[in-house]
């Protein structure tokens, strides 16, 4: 199950008088997996909580599905760059308590909740608290509870940033498996080319402040991707494509400088 | 610093015992008469046959103490909760709640004194006002201190303020409760000797402080000592108990209690 995404001429200015984006228009296809990339401070992260419904645009429109992003039908989840988890609950409860909020008894939000983590690798860790976990099995229940409740749209913003570079690919990896089993509607904000290439078929490349979008371009490489890919040539050159668009976005936020 | 559970259980008992057997030592070598410094076998012995009075006296500051830390608990979190929910209500009410806990309680005693009939419900109210105010500023601390982006989370699942507050806000707070509450817990067992003193009561219905005034008249130094002892025995069974509470609590999950011995 998967939801459009629309953002239609979006402004975001906070109440403290910053502006964070300037009139972006972005339109994601069901089930597409995408990136958003670009420096900090170029609006990636509040792209994702407008499609969240978290903040609401100053100007224009935010859709998902058609429907205004704060009264969506759909289910959405989203992954933060820290695990984000209640050190005071189990890793089971952890990934439980999206279906408890949605009213799932707690023996059958449980249940769900094992198979979970079991697609994550975690079965033997559901009795664990947060507190005796790796950083990577950390943002690995976050993902589970991501999924748990088999959302349309599934937003992540940098999840993977503060952890080591093998356990990186090792969840970018898993992450592209589970996304092609549940075929949400994936947008994952992130800093990394590599990873951006990697992972999506579609990177929007961000730049300036107010952020802008500047490129947007598409990855035309075959699923499954698999680490070997990283070293062929046609890997390479989308990531020079990518670099380059990168570069000029921050060209052209320097030259905006007053 | 490598610290196993046996020594961080035998030495602080050992230190007190230590300290007990010199204050013994120096008492008997340097024969310094009772009236002024009762040897600490002198002091049981004064509290075994004053036994009847003194147990009375106790349960009834115990009953105080006790009395008043629930309702510093339910008063404190009810308070606080209603502040988390509305902020006009904190605006208005938070200016009083400061103003009782800056005013020394031994002004105040003296007119709850007069105003109030029972003396116990008076001793009640000092030791509660004393006692509360931790336990208020605390819990606000903590309901305010979620994780915003759990916060986030529970919005984008659609959680109820119902839901939010019991997956959420009340975890997130019992922490500092519980710091509060350590604090709170000394605090009106001070509350509750401190109204009696200026309430000098006398009669059945009285406690501790009232044994140590009366012994003090009557200058029973090691009757004196023997009141205090059970006041001070008094804290530290609030203090063993709150850290228990603690444990049990926050056990598996906070850094406060799982990196400990």
């Amino acid at each position: 199950m998967s939801a459009k995404i629309e953002l239609a001429e979006v402004d975001k200015r906070f109440a403290n008088g910053v502006e964070a984006l300037q009139s972006i228009s972005i339109a994601i296809a069901a089930g597409q997996f995408v990136s958003l990339l670009g420096p900090s401070g170029s609006g990636k992260s509040t792209v994702l909580r407008l499609i969240a419904g978290l903040e609401a645009p100053t100007g224009g429109r935010v859709r998902i599905d058609g429907a205004p992003a704060d009264q969506r039908t759909q289910a959405m989840s989203y992954v933060f760059q820290e695990a984000t988890l209640m050190p005071w609950a189990s890793v089971l409860d952890n990934v439980a308590l999206p279906l408890r909020i949605q009213g799932s008894a707690r023996r059958t939000a449980r249940q769900t909740a094992e198979r979970a983590l079991a697609a994550l690798g975690l079965a033997d860790r559901a009795n664990a608290f947060p507190g005796e976990l790796s950083g990577g099995m950390k943002m690995r229940t976050s993902i589970a509870r991501a999924l748990v409740t088999r959302p349309a749209v599934l937003l992540l913003d940098e999840p993977f940033a503060a952890l080591d570079e093998i356990t990186r690919q090792r969840l970018n990896d898993e992450l592209l498996t589970l996304w092609s089993e549940q075929a949400p509607t994936a947008v994952f904000v992130t800093h990394s080319v590599f990873e951006a290439v990697y992972l999506s078929q579609r990177v929007l490349v961000m730049g300036g402040q107010p952020g802008r979008l500047i490129a947007d371009l598409s990855v035309e490489l075959a699923y499954p991707r698999a680490p070997a890919m990283r070293l062929q040539p046609s890997f390479m050159q989308h990531c020079q494509r990518v670099t380059e668009a990168l570069e000029r976005g921050q060209a052209c936020a320097q030259a905006n400088r007053p | 610093m490598i610290t196993t559970r046996r020594v961080a259980t035998v030495v602080p008992w050992a230190a007190g015992l230590a300290a007990l057997l010199a204050w013994e030592a120096v008492v008997r070598l340097r024969g310094i008469p009772a009236y002024i410094l009762p040897a600490p076998s002198l002091v049981v012995t004064t509290l075994w046959s004053n036994l009847d009075s003194l147990l009375a006296s106790w349960l009834y500051t115990i009953k105080i103490t006790f009395g008043a830390l629930f309702l510093a608990l339910a008063g404190g979190v009810a308070l606080a909760a209603a502040f988390a929910l509305s902020r006009t209500l904190e605006l208005a009410l938070y200016p009083f709640a400061i103003a009782l806990q800056v005013t020394p309680i031994v002004a105040i005693a003296p007119l709850i004194l007069i105003y109030v009939d029972s003396t116990t419900a008076a001793l009640l109210i000092c030791a509660f006002i004393v006692a509360f105010f931790p336990v208020l500023s605390n819990t606000l601390i903590g309901l305010r201190s979620a994780d915003p982006n759990l916060q986030d989370l529970l919005t984008l699942y659609g959680a109820t303020r119902w839901q939010r507050l019991r997956w959420l806000l009340a975890p997130s707070a019992l922490p500092y409760l519980i710091a509060g509450l350590k604090i709170s817990g000394g605090l009106a067992l001070i509350g509750a000797v401190v109204a009696e003193f200026t309430a000098g009561a006398a009669g059945r219905e009285t406690g501790l402080a009232s044994r140590i005034l009366e012994a003090s008249f009557r200058t029973q130094i090691p009757k004196m000592y023997a009141a205090l002892t059970l006041v001070a025995l008094t804290g530290i069974v609030i203090y063993w108990a709150s850290n228990a509470l603690s444990r049990l609590l926050l056990g598996r999950w906070h850094p406060v209690e799982r990196d400990r011995l």
